[in-house]
């Protein structure tokens, strides 16, 4: 028992020092009889329990910037303009690591019984870096500068269903078209940030909140940053900088990582992160989020339209193979419809699809297809390792007998030409907060993205009952059969989810993975310190 | 008018008309790529109505040749209007950038150019010989490798192995002199391995051409060194090749590095282009494609004029 107890404090030393990731954490915990859910309480409280420390230059190595960006929230949607945006600006609400909401801008959140009105509390004092503090009328002038199409916002679709919104003194009113329990999640949506008098004047002007302010940025080079000296959270923004560096190049980013020139870096290439083990000064961290990489096909177009044959194509992918080859192990296998653990309410009973050779040609046999080529398009850009994964998935559908074929596009104008526009391709998706918003997005008769053109009034009924339910027993039900009904008729196969690979140096303090997003949630740099 | 005078204006107006002519392939070879700026910026995000309203308001809706000759009007007046995608001015963000290409050219040409020239001297002069071997194989060797393996190979032996340089080589405003030296030695030693092998080859071959000449063997004759052979009879009579190799490759270190460029995460102006490309961001593509078509022009013509001054020939027509 005393030598389980010295293991035991061993490896929390090891945790609170950083040198041990979450997973290594729990995995050699359990080995000693303690159970999962303690091993990570333990780790969570290991890892908080290291003093911060301040002062230093924090800098991120990001993927996925160019010089076409811009500080406009309402426009970033790729990995460098979000972690940039996530320093500098503040929403009303977070979502935690565990998926609980959180409280930023908002000091108080609540809603009628039926959902169909929020009320937002504004906590005082909040100072925007360029001087003055944050009303409830900035935060409606910024929720509507979202609703208006000319601003292209990647919000659009989340602030569409506010039919009303009111300002009286520091409380903010909400009123929804229709019943949504699931609000403050959307409105935590990292395009959200609250700008003064919305950014309608200057939206790219990158004055927020957040714990640190914007000293320069060259966009698709580098974003420096300093402390706002008046932040009002003491939980945020230990470094007195922060530096965010754009290196798309895998290899140059880990190497920048391994150099000492970055301390933290996103998307570490899977295959590398065996040969990086031997490296104390690094530490790799991993989130199962709720990404995915998909093959989709249109329910309406032929041969697609029979579900036979659709099926046929779902029993002949080896997802197994796919996320130990194309993920290097670092995902999970898919199960044809897009919510996994990372999101709440998730049910994890629904048995996962295997590849079913047999299964496979039975189904295929059924649909009665004349046994032409089916093709299937892919671009290199479509996901990481989209062309491998087609020719895996095509070599185990061609031995069921499935007459599966690749044609293979070039990444220029992929999104334009063949995404949502052939019947059947490769294609990836980020993942939303909530279930809800994943299914309205793309998989509602008419969402603008439903790339399957999957058209199910019964699945359609049950997404708007789900809205307003607020009995979490009940919504959990309605988002099985719905699950279900994706899973076996739907358009989507989906056969892994990708989880966030990340580096960080050993000096960096304060991690903890959260699967919403990458980074740390975009605040990985807002959130750790430099231990020197 | 002096002959060469006259020359070298016919070459400069040929020179513009070309450039002209660029514009309109350029122009026309960014219309038929597939999709559309509004298209690429919203990417897998576009709904038709994002769509409508992003065409509209970039003008997208407007006829080609009215697009195009807005824009050379902008051109003409110095005014290159502003990026679609970010809204920035693009005259503005170039002048940066280029700055940076040169910087880095400029660095690569110090070190290559009299390198592959000296390099190239001493290979002539021990021709068939070990001397000459060894150079020949190394310098064949380096440009026989990728760029990007090269920069691998470059990174981590140099930032890895012998922590000696960082492999990010960003050059920011305010940076010293030698700071900024320091940033872009990786990049340096890339671009050198690269066009080394080239212009050492052609100065090699043009001297070995030369030294068939009955002239070369009367100065032997004379009792002069070989050394001295080649460098005050031979080489004058070799510059016209290899000033032209050089030319070419100088053209190639402005243009041609923008996979040296996103290895290094080098904020020059080849890496701007391909972001912009990606966007369909039409005005920047225009603008750095002339720039770089520019740069050719320029430095072919260079290339021709000092290949003129150097033949007494060409210098003093009858």
């Amino acid at each position: 028992m005393n030598d389980k107890h010295n293991q035991l404090d061993w490896m929390l030393a090891q945790a609170k020092k950083g040198r041990m990731t979450r997973r290594e954490f729990v995995g050699r915990t359990t080995a000693l009889g303690v159970s999962t859910a303690l091993a990570g309480a333990l780790f969570s409280k290991a890892a908080m329990a290291e003093e911060p420390k301040k002062g230093g230059t924090l800098k991120l190595g990001i993927s996925g910037g160019g010089s076409t960006d811009t500080l406009d929230p309402a426009l970033s949607a790729s990995p460098a303009p979000y972690s940039i945006l996530r320093t500098w600006g503040e929403a009303l609400v977070d979502v935690s690591e565990t998926g609980a909401v959180e409280m930023r801008i908002a000091e108080e959140v609540s809603s009628n019984a039926d959902a169909t009105e929020w009320k937002f509390k504004i906590r005082s004092g909040m100072e925007y870096h360029g001087g003055g503090t944050v009303t409830a009328d900035d935060v409606i002038a910024t929720l509507k500068r979202h609703t208006d199409e000319k601003a292209q916002s990647g919000a659009l679709g989340i602030v569409q269903g506010i039919s009303e919104m009111s300002a009286e003194g520091d409380m903010v009113t909400l009123k929804l078209a229709s019943a949504n329990a699931d609000l403050p999640f959307l409105i935590a949506d990292y395009h959200l940030v609250i700008q003064p008098g919305g950014g309608v004047d200057n939206p790219a002007a990158g004055n927020g909140t957040g714990p640190y302010k914007v000293v320069s940025n060259e966009a698709g080079v580098i974003t420096t940053f300093e402390k706002h000296a008046n932040y009002w959270d003491s939980s945020r923004g230990h470094a007195d900088a922060v530096e965010i560096l754009i290196i798309n190049d895998a290899t140059a980013r880990s190497a920048a990582l391994q150099a000492g020139q970055v301390h933290m870096i996103d998307r570490l290439d899977p295959k590398i992160v065996a040969l990086l083990a031997g490296d104390t000064n690094i530490a790799v961290e991993r989130a199962a989020g709720p990404g995915h990489y998909v093959f989709i096909m249109h329910c309406d177009k032929a041969p697609f339209d029979n579900n036979d044959l659709r099926m046929a194509l779902k029993m002949s992918i080896n997802r197994g193979e796919l996320v130990e080859k194309i993920l290097g192990g670092f995902g999970s296998p898919g199960n044809d419809f897009p919510i996994n653990a990372a999101y709440p309410l998730f049910d994890d009973s629904i048995p996962q699809r295997e590849y079913d050779a047999a299964a496979a040609a039975e189904f295929y046999k059924k649909s009665g297809h004349d046994g032409s080529p089916i093709l299937l398009q892919v671009a290199p850009g479509a996901f990481p390792g989209a062309v491998d994964a087609a020719n895996l998935f095509a070599a185990s559908a061609n031995a069921a007998g499935v007459p599966l074929q690749i044609k293979l596009e070039p990444d220029d104008g992929y999104w334009s030409d063949v995404w949502n526009v052939a019947p059947f391709c490769a294609s990836y998706w980020g993942g939303r907060p909530v279930q809800d918003q994943m299914y309205t997005t793309a998989y509602l008769s008419t969402a603008e993205w439903n790339d399957t053109r999957f058209k199910n009034a019964k699945f359609d009924e049950l997404l708007v009952a789900a809205r307003g339910e607020l009995d979490g027993a009940k919504r959990k039900g309605v988002y099985t059969e719905m699950a279900n009904i994706l899973r076996d008729e739907g358009g989507l196969i989906c056969p892994m989810f990708n989880d966030w690979v990340e580096g960080r140096r050993a000096e960096v303090g304060g991690w903890v993975a959260n699967p919403q997003g990458t980074m740390m949630n975009g605040f990985a740099l807002s959130k750790c310190w430099l231990n020197a | 008018m002096h002959p060469v005078l006259k020359l070298v204006t016919q070459r400069l107006a040929l020179g513009l008309l070309l450039l002209l002519a660029v514009s309109v392939v350029i122009f026309l070879g960014v219309e038929a790529l597939p999709g559309d700026t509004a298209q690429a910026i919203l990417g897998q995000s576009a709904t038709p109505q994002a769509l409508a309203n992003l065409r509209e308001q970039m003008g997208l809706n407007e006829p080609p040749l009215t697009r195009y000759f807005s824009w050379l009007g902008g051109i003409l007046t110095g005014d290159l209007g502003t990026a679609l995608t970010n809204g920035a001015d693009i005259a503005q963000s170039i002048k940066q950038r280029l700055g940076n290409t040169l910087f880095l050219a400029g660095c690569a040409a110090v070190i290559s150019v009299p390198l592959a020239i000296v390099l190239g001297l001493i290979a002539a002069r021990y021709a068939g010989r070990w001397p000459d071997k060894l150079i020949s194989g190394v310098t064949l060797t380096t440009i026989s490798l990728p760029e990007f393996v090269a920069a691998y190979f470059v990174i981590f032996l140099l930032t890895q192995l012998i922590p000696i340089f960082q492999p990010v080589a960003m050059v920011l405003p305010g940076m010293g002199f030698w700071a900024k030296l320091n940033a872009v030695a990786l990049p340096v030693i890339v671009l050198v391995m690269v066009v080394l092998a080239h212009m050492m080859r052609m100065t090699r071959a043009a001297i070995l051409n030369v030294m068939q000449s009955a002239y070369i063997e009367t100065a032997e004759l004379k009792g002069l060194s070989p050394m001295t052979v080649i460098w005050r009879h031979a080489f004058p009579n070799a510059i016209a090749p290899v000033v032209s190799v050089v030319m070419l490759n100088l053209a190639y270190l402005v243009v041609g590095v923008v996979v040296v460029e996103v290895v290094f995460s080098y904020n020059a102006l080849g890496q701007y282009l391909v972001d912009h490309v990606t966007k369909r961001d039409l005005p920047v593509v225009q603008a750095v494609g002339l720039i770089f078509a520019a740069v050719y022009i320029f430095l072919n013509m260079l290339a021709d004029i000092i290949g003129i001054l150097a033949n007494p020939r060409l210098r003093h027509p009858k």
